[in-house]
This record gives C-alpha cells, sequence and structure tokens, in this order.
C-alpha cells in the first residue's frame, strides 16, 4: 500500500515554519526567563540558608555513617541479629506510642465536633450573617495556619507539662482544617432539599439538622478519619516540645545518641503509621464505598 | 373532594422491605460505634490526665498569655526577625526543590507504566512510604546530628521527607499520563529514553511543577516549626522567645508568619493558575 504524502509549495511552506519558528523560539525565550529566576531565587536562598553544594556531599557520607551506627547495638553486632536487645525497652515504648494514639484520637474527635459546630456558620450558603461568616473563617484560618507544635509549645505553658497540651494544641489544629473542609462540603449540597425544609416553616436549626446533615455525613466521616491519620504524624512528635507521646522517648535517645534506640523506636513510629493509614483506609472504604478511598 | 391523608402503608411496606425491616445488625451499627468512639474518648480523657481543674487553671492561664500578648511588638530585634524569615522561605524553597530533584527519577521507577516489572516497584514504593511515614521534625533532629545545628540541617529535612511524597504524586502523575504518545514516539523509532523526554515529560511536567509549588507552599509552613528542634529559621526565634517568655515577641512573631504563608499562598496560587490553569487552584 503506498500513501502519498502531499506537500505544500514552498512559499505557504516558508510561511509556515516561520510562524512555527517563531512560536517555538517565544516558548524558549518564556521558559528560559522562568528557568532563570528560578536559578535566580535558589542562589539567593541558597546565600541565605548558608548552604554549601561542596559540603552537602561530605555530608552525605555522615548521613549514610548515621545510619549505619543506628543500626548496630552496643556491642557492634547488627541491630537484627538481636531482635530482644534491639527492642529492650519496647513495654515502655507501647505505652507511650498508646499514648500517641489516644493524644491523636481524643484531639481529631475534639475537634472534630469543635468544626462541626462551626462548619455551618462558616458555608457560604448555610451562614445566617455574613459577619458571623467572615468572623468564623478568619479564626478556623488562624487555627489551621499556625502549626500544632506552636500551639503545643504555647500550651505547655499554660497548662503544664504533659498529654493534656497535646491534645488541646491538635484538637484547635484540626478543628482549622477540618472547619474548612466541612464547609467547603456544606458549599457543595443541594439546596433543594433545605428550600423544602424551610417552605414547613422550620428554623435554621431544623434546616441545618433535616436538609443538610444527612447529605454531609458521609463526608464528614471520611474528612475526619482522614484527619485522624495525619494527627497520629503530628502526635508523634508534641512530645518534642513536651506535650506527651512517643516523641519525648525518641528526642531523648536522639540528643543523648542511644543509637539503637533511635532505629527501635523509629521502626516503631513508622510501623504505628502503616497501620493507621490501612486501617482507616479500610474503614473509609468499608464505610463509603471504594471512591472514598484517596 | 376527599383526599386520603395518611398512605397505604401496608402496601409500601410490601414493596420496600429493605426500607421497613431493616435487620437488626444494621440498625445497631451506628450507636454501636457511636459507644465505643466515646468509650475510647472517655477512656483517653482519664489515662491521659486530663481535669477540669487544671483545664479551668490553664484557660486562665491562656488568657493571661492572650492579655500579654497584645500589641505585637518586635523590640528592637525586627532585623533580626526579618532574616529569620526570609532563611526560613529559603529553606523551604531550596528544599523542596532537592526534593522534587532527588524525587523525579525515583517516581519513573516507582510508576507502573514505565517499570512494569513489580520486583523494582515494590521495595521503591515501600521505601518511599517509610520516608514519608516519619515526620519531618525527626528527619529535622536526625540532620541535626548529622550536618549541626542550622538552616542547613533543616534544608536536609525537607528534602528528604518531601522526597517521599512528591516521589509518590510524581508516580501517580505518570502512571495518569496518556498511553498514546508514548507509542507514537515508539512507532517513529525512538529509544526508550526518547519516550520519557518526548512522550511523557510534556503530559508530566505542568502536573509535576503545580504540585512543586504546592509543596513550596506547604513547606513554608513546615519550615516554621522545623526551627523548634534547632534548624534554622524563623521558628527557632519563637521558641526561644515562648520559652523566655516574651509574649508581645512570640505574638509578633505568629503575625509574622501568616502573613509571610499567606503571600506564598497567593503568589503560589497565581502562579499554579498561570502553569496548569484553573483546574490546579484547588
Amino acid at each position: 500500500m503506498t500513501v502519498a504524502v502531499s506537500i505544500l509549495p514552498s512559499q505557504q511552506l516558508a510561511a509556515l515554519k516561520d510562524a512555527y519558528r517563531k512560536a517555538v523560539a517565544r516558548k524558549r525565550l518564556r521558559v528560559a526567563v522562568a528557568a532563570s529566576l528560578f536559578v535566580a531565587a535558589l542562589v539567593v536562598a541558597a546565600i541565605g540558608a548558608e548552604v554549601n553544594l561542596r559540603t552537602l556531599f561530605t555530608y552525605f557520607g555522615n548521613l549514610v555513617s548515621y545510619f549505619d551506627r543506628i543500626l548496630k547495638l552496643d556491642d557492634g553486632t547488627r541491630v537484627w541479629t538481636n531482635i530482644g536487645e534491639w527492642f529492650w525497652g519496647w513495654r515502655k515504648w507501647l505505652r507511650f506510642l498508646g499514648e500517641t494514639l489516644l493524644i491523636s484520637y481524643v484531639g481529631t474527635l475534639v475537634g472534630a465536633v469543635l468544626a462541626f459546630a462551626l462548619n455551618f456558620l462558616a458555608a457560604e450558603n448555610t451562614s445566617p450573617s455574613p459577619w458571623l461568616r467572615f468572623v468564623i473563617r478568619r479564626l478556623l484560618e488562624f487555627a489551621r495556619t499556625v502549626p500544632g507544635i506552636v500551639f503545643a509549645l504555647i500550651f505547655v505553658i499554660a497548662f503544664g507539662l504533659g498529654p493534656m497540651a497535646g491534645v488541646l494544641a491538635i484538637a484547635i489544629h484540626s478543628t482549622g482544617a477540618l472547619g474548612k473542609l466541612f464547609s467547603e462540603i456544606v458549599e457543595n449540597v443541594d439546596m433543594k432539599p433545605v428550600e423544602g425544609v424551610r417552605s414547613t416553616g422550620a428554623s435554621w436549626l431544623s434546616c441545618m439538622r433535616f436538609a443538610v446533615l444527612p447529605q454531609v455525613v458521609a463526608g464528614y466521616a471520611s474528612y475526619a478519619l482522614l484527619r485522624f491519620e495525619i494527627s497520629v504524624r503530628e502526635a508523634s512528635v508534641m512530645g518534642f516540645v513536651g506535650a506527651g507521646g512517643i516523641g519525648q522517648e525518641l528526642v531523648v535517645a536522639i540528643r543523648k545518641f542511644y543509637y539503637s534506640d533511635v532505629s527501635a523506636i523509629l521502626v516503631m513510629i513508622v510501623v504505628t503509621v502503616f497501620c493507621i493509614d490501612i486501617a482507616t483506609g479500610w474503614l473509609r472504604g468499608r464505610l463509603f464505598g471504594k471512591e472514598a478511598r484517596t | 373532594m376527599s383526599q386520603r391523608l395518611s398512605p397505604d402503608r401496608d402496601a409500601l411496606r410490601a414493596r420496600y422491605p429493605n426500607v421497613f425491616n431493616r435487620p437488626a445488625s444494621a440498625r445497631l451499627a451506628m450507636p454501636a460505634m457511636l459507644t465505643i468512639a466515646f468509650a475510647i474518648f472517655a477512656f483517653g480523657l482519664i489515662d491521659l490526665n486530663f481535669s477540669l481543674t487544671r483545664l479551668i487553671t490553664g484557660v486562665r492561664q491562656l488568657g493571661w498569655i492572650t492579655l500579654m500578648m497584645l500589641p505585637p511588638d518586635p523590640g528592637a530585634s525586627l532585623p533580626l526577625y526579618l532574616k529569620a524569615l526570609g532563611e526560613t522561605l529559603s529553606i523551604a524553597l531550596l528544599g523542596t526543590t532537592l526534593a522534587a530533584l532527588m524525587a523525579l527519577p525515583i517516581s519513573l521507577l516507582a510508576a507502573r507504566n514505565i517499570v512494569p516489572s513489580n520486583l523494582i516497584r515494590f521495595p521503591i514504593r515501600r521505601f518511599l512510604d517509610t520516608i514519608r511515614g516519619v515526620d519531618v521534625l525527626i528527619w529535622a533532629l536526625v540532620w541535626i546530628n548529622v550536618v549541626g545545628l542550622g538552616p542547613f540541617a533543616g534544608v536536609l529535612a525537607i528534602a528528604v521527607s518531601d522526597c517521599g511524597a512528591l516521589g509518590k504524586l510524581f508516580s501517580e502523575a505518570i502512571e495518569a499520563a496518556d498511553r498514546k504518545q508514548v507509542e507514537g514516539i515508539r512507532a517513529s523509532g525512538g529509544s526508550a529514553l526518547h519516550e520519557i523526554r518526548f512522550g511523557l515529560m510534556p503530559q508530566v511536567l505542568p502536573v509535576i511543577a503545580g504540585q512543586v509549588l504546592y509543596f513550596i507552599e506547604s513547606n513554608t509552613r513546615s519550615a516554621t516549626i522545623i526551627g523548634i528542634v534547632g534548624a534554622g529559621g524563623i521558628g527557632l526565634q519563637l521558641a526561644e522567645q515562648i520559652r523566655v517568655l516574651e509574649w508581645q515577641k512570640v505574638s509578633f512573631l505568629i503575625l509574622m508568619i501568616l502573613i509571610a504563608v499567606a503571600a506564598i499562598d497567593w503568589i503560589s496560587g497565581k502562579l499554579r493558575f498561570a502553569i496548569i490553569g484553573p483546574r490546579a487552584v484547588a
């Protein structure tokens, strides 16, 4: 089979080629300008952060040797040759891990309840008054933008050392994050049921309860579970500032160079985070069907 | 005209047995779950030493602290704080760039349509998951041990922890890419590298650029906190001022962080819009 390729007359072709070349040149120029701007920003940043590319490579060797060291027991053997010695403190660490999980659970639950209470007021379509919405939105934004560990630092001073500060910090941060997500779900609901309920003379509260809530509750639960996952990670470092959980043990081990303990605790944290991820993923799949599993 | 007010209940029952006679397990599932959730909550409150008196004294103290925070005032150390903020932004930018550079080759190996072999892909995916499972603050502590205190440890901490997250996102973007372009390149005689460069990258790069921008934005937040453990930036100043109870400076620093984060949000939103159009601005 032969295929005839028709070729345009050279004048037309030249015009097309010229236009093509110009288009490509314009695009290339734009990319080059953007790239050089980016590189300039990087150089400025590198000077600001006292980064030196040469030292990076020397330090990389240090990192490898650090991991080599944390995978060795005190007597110089590899950690996995003597699991009992490696995880010598597993009872204590498991208790702290349990505390971490409880901190994140209680914190997330309190945050979810608060977010639930506030989100109807923050949503565009259900808020009773614009100034209330504005205030609540700014509050949620504040709670979300200030990092949880900063709240923890302040709460440790106000409430004293211990898991309570961690719980409250996670609760506030979860309120901010979930409040925004929840109100976004509310903004996407079908408003016809709300009109239907309102036409029967129902109050604002009844409208929310009978028209909005049935549409949104599955999304809420899904987001709350997702938030729990994030909170577990967050709670694992709350101990760094004295707000309870496994972080306390980890920071002591790292600062005092108890090498094999560092790796043991890290392994336990990573395994826990995995298990929580898988468990909440499974739960969300069970509760809300496969499409909710993101 | 007489109207039938109550619907024919028996007929409805017969027609929708699932609605009227739900099995006990389905009816009890919700209350049971709520009870369990509440029981764990109550146990948590007891186990974590919650007490009302502590809560009340704490809240009162918090009220005092809030009052002492007003008005925000940097004192004489404004230039120092501005420098620290610049350091934080530098950490975020450098860390994310480094992370993206490391994540790109790894993500190619972790994508199903590039590396069909499960044998290579599976360990790489687990490796990425492990890196992601460790919080950035922990990485910062580790890097401080390796390279010493300072912003460089922060850059490396962000680079490593985001390498895991970006690697996963990149590989998902690559897997979602259209196969047809790649086949076209192969049909015209391109090598495997050509396929990646001309078939895949043009599709994937805008998505990747959007994600990197988003991560720079979220890393501005991370970079503010890694200073708390000593890895440079504004978090270091914040933690110090909290420890010495200089509340006016604390509130000023928090305000600075909020403004910086909002500014970065706005800029990167605009940039993402320019790169991939409205769908990327989520």
